[in-house]
């Protein structure tokens, strides 16, 4: 919320422009700072109404009591202690919680690490080597392409591709690469990690693109002046100045992903825990107050994760 | 979650024109016989909340045809259903669901229960649901929620299950079936005879196992008795220990790398076994039927343990009153009344009342799904495509074969709360 605040408060060159031209005609009265609260007013409400009333009930709803068929709204942390149960009586084994939360952040950053690479090369890309405009859109509109198909569709046709009988095992064995088919194409870690880089990747590519075509030109030129090879502009040039826009995908990225149990259950041939997939079975069998703790518990950890990287990069004062 | 309202039947224009068809035909029979008749203008519509199970469009056709009510399907998810009970009990008119599902629907008095003297067919509903045996007088496994342990009630706003017989019925049954695993035979090229088979090294990688814990545990208590590790109680409502139990023979297996995937939804299934991902799991006989159609060898194999059996049957919203319950009742009857069974009888399932089903099928229709004989004629599908050729005979054989080795029903047990837990942390393992 305050960002968007400052945003509107700061003045950004456009942002000016547009209510000199304006306040001429009409809003002479008003105040700048009521016309910036009219202009975030409309998100704000939509904010408060459809994210932060929800999210003050599901953390009640966390510490209620349930039964099988209904909610019991006294005051319990069933929720909390059922979820954590073995943790400290089976050490030094994780517990359920403690596993699935490891394997969750295992996934996080492999898909992380990898949406970051190829995000950052695709949009260094499009923002330093495609010189016209129509091209980078064009370009970065074939990125959304992973999008254009549903869900189900899109997990489904894994399988000819990477299936036992599939596509890429009756290649390697009709080469003779191989002797058998390989069983960790599909239903594993790696067809998890490959699914979500395949469809992440987007969210990283534009907003470090956003962050790199609005890196002015001549500063590349003068370091180039300046005797630095290219290696050493896009370490102490490039990669500093594209920071922000590196930190907003990696918050889209791994927000999405700690929360995604869809893309991992059926990649994962539902044998791969997910943090988003302990709170479906635990909605599915009718025990909200159960699913709501888990919900605030992964929102606890991914908030952590977001601070820890807003403290590498300060977003409000970079934007 | 995936949830659609499906508008069938009709569509909104031939509705337009029919409901305007019948007002000018009820203003001019008004005007006529000067009689304000505005009842029959009104049209009748049912919404249907229900699994995709029962709601086929021919059926909601010919019930249109039959009785002028027309149904709006609700279709969701086995769990969502139950979910939509217990939080939006005003969404739904008529309720389509599994009996294990009552445990948690009757308790929350959303639901009304049924009077059993207004359906005409009642006394004919075959004795699986009211006595626990075929009409060949076989008894059949009670273990879990079977039907006839929670289809009566003591009183009308009664929420507890009576014993015996009184007129206040939970569910209509209406659908039912024995499940059982699937297999590849044109791959295992072996005779699969137990349960235990899903756990053998012989198939590590290639066995799968339904993910939905009330239906999961069940199958997974048939494979843990069949290999003579345990013989539970009752397999569907196990003690804790029990339910330790039985997760760690899964869990072993898990580890081990025995399942190739997991899957939750009818088309993975269909989609694990044609693919040759899995040659041996948990299955539905559609889906069975599905792979075959594809032109892909599966067998809904019987095993020497027994079946695992679902019902499920028709109940109304607690917010159905006058004239809606009246439709209600006549919708149930009609769906007793014969079209819908031989309709459901022709996809594999079974229907409720066995003799007005028999009566709108052709005798070797009759032969093939219910007496498992040898098809005299093609099998077709109620859609009209093939599903089985000339002289071949249904997996597991008769009615009596398949339903007399029932073994147990999927449940809703005590220790849910516990069992769900416990599959969570099987899938984390």
């Amino acid at each position: 919320m305050d960002t968007s605040e400052d945003i509107l408060q700061q003045p950004a060159p456009d942002l000016v422009r547009g209510s000199e031209t304006a306040r001429p005609a009409k809003a002479a009265r008003l105040s700048p700072s009521f016309i910036s609260w009219l202009q975030a007013g409309p998100m704000m409400l939509v904010f408060l109404a459809f994210f932060l009333i929800p999210l003050v009930f599901v953390v009640i709803v966390s510490f209620w009591d349930y039964n099988e068929y209904q909610l019991l709204p006294a005051f319990s942390g069933r929720g909390y202690t059922d979820t954590f149960e073995g943790c400290i009586a089976q050490l030094p084994d994780l517990c359920t919680i403690a596993k699935t939360y490891l394997k969750t952040l295992k996934l996080c950053f492999l898909v992380w690490a990898i949406t970051l690479f190829i995000g950052f090369w695709v949009a260094y890309f499009l923002a330093f080597h495609v010189k016209s405009k129509t091209w980078q859109m064009g370009l970065s509109l074939l990125c959304t392409i992973p999008f254009w198909t549903s869900n189900v569709i899109r997990m489904i046709a894994w399988i000819p591709l990477l299936g036992r009988n599939g596509l890429v095992n009756s290649g390697l064995m009709k080469t003779g690469l191989i002797g058998q088919p390989i069983e960790w194409l599909l239903f594993s870690e790696f067809s998890v990690v490959l699914a979500l880089v395949h469809l992440f990747t987007f969210f990283m590519v534009v907003p470090i693109f956003n962050s790199m075509i609005r890196i002015d030109k001549s500063l590349i030129e003068a370091a180039y002046d300046a005797g630095a090879t290219g290696f050493q502009t896009l370490v102490n040039v490039i990669i500093p100045l594209a920071k922000p826009g590196i930190v907003i995908g990696s918050i889209f990225v791994i927000t999405i992903v700690m929360g995604d149990f869809i893309t991992i259950g059926v990649m994962g041939g539902q044998q791969i825990a997910a943090a988003g997939k302990i709170i479906e079975t635990r909605v599915n069998a009718l025990q909200f107050p159960a699913a709501a703790a888990n919900a605030v518990i992964l929102l606890v950890i991914t908030f952590l994760i977001i601070t820890m990287m807003s403290r590498i990069v300060d977003i409000k004062k970079e934007l | 979650m995936t949830e659609t309202t499906r508008k069938t039947g009709v569509s909104r224009r031939t509705l337009l024109k029919s409901t305007a068809g019948l007002a000018g035909l009820a203003a001019g029979s008004g005007a006529i016989t000067g009689f304000p008749y505005v009842m029959s203008a009104e049209p009748k519509v049912l919404r249907y909340l229900g699994t995709a199970v029962n709601e086929g469009d021919d059926i909601s056709k010919q019930c249109l045809k039959d009785t002028g009510i027309k149904i709006e399907y609700i279709t969701a998810t086995t769990d969502d259903v139950t979910k939509r009970v217990m939080t939006q009990p005003n969404s739904f008119d008529v309720l389509d669901t599994e009996y294990f599902s009552l445990k948690k629907i009757v308790p929350s008095g959303n639901i009304l229960a049924l009077d059993a003297k207004k359906i005409k067919e009642f006394d004919n509903i075959t004795p699986v649901f009211t006595k626990g045996e075929t009409p060949g007088g076989k008894k059949i496994g009670g273990q879990g929620t079977a039907p006839w342990k929670v289809l009566y009630l003591e009183g009308k706003d009664s929420k507890t299950f009576s014993k015996t017989a009184t007129e206040f019925v939970t569910l209509i049954p209406t659908v039912y079936n024995a499940d059982t695993l699937g297999i590849r035979p044109d791959i295992i090229k072996r005779p699969i005879s137990s349960w235990a088979e899903l756990l053998n090294p012989e198939f590590k990688g290639k066995a799968s196992i339904l993910n939905i814990p009330s239906i999961g545990i069940m199958d997974a208590a048939m494979v843990v008795e069949a290999t003579g590790k345990y013989k539970y109680a009752d397999k569907g409502n196990m003690t804790k220990e029990e339910i330790d139990l039985t997760m760690k023979v899964m869990t072993e297996a898990k580890k081990a790398g025995q399942f190739r995937a997991f899957w939750k939804d009818f088309n993975e299934s269909v989609n694990l076994m044609a693919s040759g991902e899995t040659v041996i799991q948990s299955m539905w006989s559609p889906a069975v039927t599905k792979v075959r159609s594809m032109g892909i060898a599966c067998t809904f194999q019987p095993l020497k343990e027994g079946y695992r059996s679902w019902a499920s049957g028709f109940c109304v919203s607690k917010g159905v009153s006058g004239p809606k319950l009246d439709w209600a009742y006549e919708f149930v009857n009609w769906f007793l009344s014969g079209y819908a069974g031989a309709y459901l009888n022709r996809q594999g399932y079974y229907s409720a009342v066995l003799s007005t089903a028999k009566a709108n099928m052709e005798p070797y229709e009759w032969a093939y799904w219910m007496e498992g004989k040898a098809a005299e004629k093609d099998i077709k599908a109620p859609d009209g495509s093939l599903l089985e050729k000339a002289g071949s005979v249904r997996d597991g054989g008769s009615y009596e074969d398949r339903m007399g080795g029932v073994a147990c029903w999927n449940a809703v047990m005590d220790e849910n709360d516990y069992m769900v837990r416990k599959w969570n942390e099987f899938i984390a393992a």
